[in-house]
């Protein structure tokens, strides 16, 4: 399913940023962005059709779209089977959906409790 | 070079595979990997290795190194050879890859990086052009003492034996899964790879010249295991 919930932030297919962008909630971003995006504390969904050139700083991270950058979840990451992810992964957990592409390294830190 | 191919391929005419799987990317078959057996040791052994590798995405692959502890490096070679920008002519007007492209972009890290290189069938289906500059870029980031698996078809494989991506389910066990490009990275080739020569021993050996030793596992199913050491 790839729509995103009520409540969300939403950044439509339509939509190119280029920039820093950072923010206090959970993102849905199914549109073209370049730069960085933050988003401590909060998940960061790109939807199918998202195409994202930044690294990533955020809580919980799902992928269906494409991503260049690393990305850095202090929770979870999830490559959905239409992810295509060039980039370092740091987190927690991670998902990985058989045919989700990625080229880069995974890196896994664990937090004691 | 394609006179090479051809000879190679002449050796296949009137033989049969003793595989033949159905073109379904799902099945799944297994097979015990004496050279994976003794990579198991290394990394059952050794804390923290860093691993790469150059089959498809494998989420098993990636799941089984980092529950163990190791940082896993994902590069699927053989799909970045597909690269549309890659195909050039050399000084003789035959077609080629360009390998000063494919490893500006591919393979960047730094020198002595790794521990364990996981290659599979790699040099068997990687297009001529690019199979040595490939093993010299992995010879400078594997670590001094660092190990490489890769598996090479016997001639009795046959030439159309199917590629595989490789699954780690246990020390020394694969399930292979058959390859079938996805739509968006296909580019004009066909929906999987082809099998582009036959190496023999000393080709092998030759190939991996600049490694510190080399061991040979000859399997069942027609595929020859090599485990070297840089």
């Amino acid at each position: 399913m790839s729509a995103p919930a009520s409540g969300l932030a939403q950044i439509g297919k339509s939509v190119f940023i280029k920039g820093e962008l950072s923010g206090s909630e959970d993102l849905y971003l199914d549109g073209q962005v370049e730069g960085s995006i933050a988003l401590k504390g909060n998940s960061l969904t790109v939807g199918p059709n998202g195409q994202v050139k930044a690294s990533v700083d955020a809580k919980g991270v799902v992928i269906q779209g494409k991503l260049e950058g690393n990305i850095q979840a202090s929770d979870r990451v999830e490559l959905r089977k239409s992810a295509v992810v060039t980039g370092d992964i740091a987190t927690q957990r991670i998902s990985i959906e058989e045919g989700a592409y990625l080229k880069g390294k995974v890196d896994i830190h664990r937090t004691d409790k | 070079m394609s006179s090479v191919s051809q000879t190679f391929m002449k050796l296949f005419r009137g033989s049969t595979g003793p595989e033949t799987l159905p073109a379904q990317g799902s099945q799944k078959l297994t097979r015990r990997s004496s050279g994976l057996g003794e990579l198991s040791r290394t990394w059952e052994s050794a804390e923290a290795l860093c691993i790469l590798d150059l089959g498809s995405t494998s989420p098993t692959n990636i799941r089984h190194f980092t529950e163990s502890g190791h940082r896993i490096y994902s590069e699927d070679l053989l799909t970045a050879s597909t690269d549309p920008e890659l195909p050039t002519k050399d000084e003789q007007g035959n077609p080629i890859l360009d390998s000063r492209k494919f490893l500006a972009d591919n393979l960047v890290y730094p020198a002595a990086h790794f521990d364990v290189v996981l290659c599979w069938n790699l040099p068997d289906y990687l297009d001529e052009s690019l199979v040595k500059p490939v093993v010299g870029r992995l010879w400078s980031v594997l670590k001094p003492g660092g190990m490489l698996l890769a598996f090479f078809h016997t001639r009795d494989a046959g030439p159309d034996s199917p590629c595989h991506r490789f699954h780690i389910v246990g020390p020394d066990i694969l399930e292979m899964q058959r390859i079938e490009l996805r739509r968006e990275l296909r580019r004009g080739v066909s929906d999987s790879f082809q099998l582009q020569r036959v190496f023999n021993n000393r080709h092998i050996e030759t190939l991996f010249r600049d490694f510190a030793s080399i061991k040979f596992f000859l399997a069942r199913d027609n595929i020859r295991e090599v485990l070297v050491v840089r």
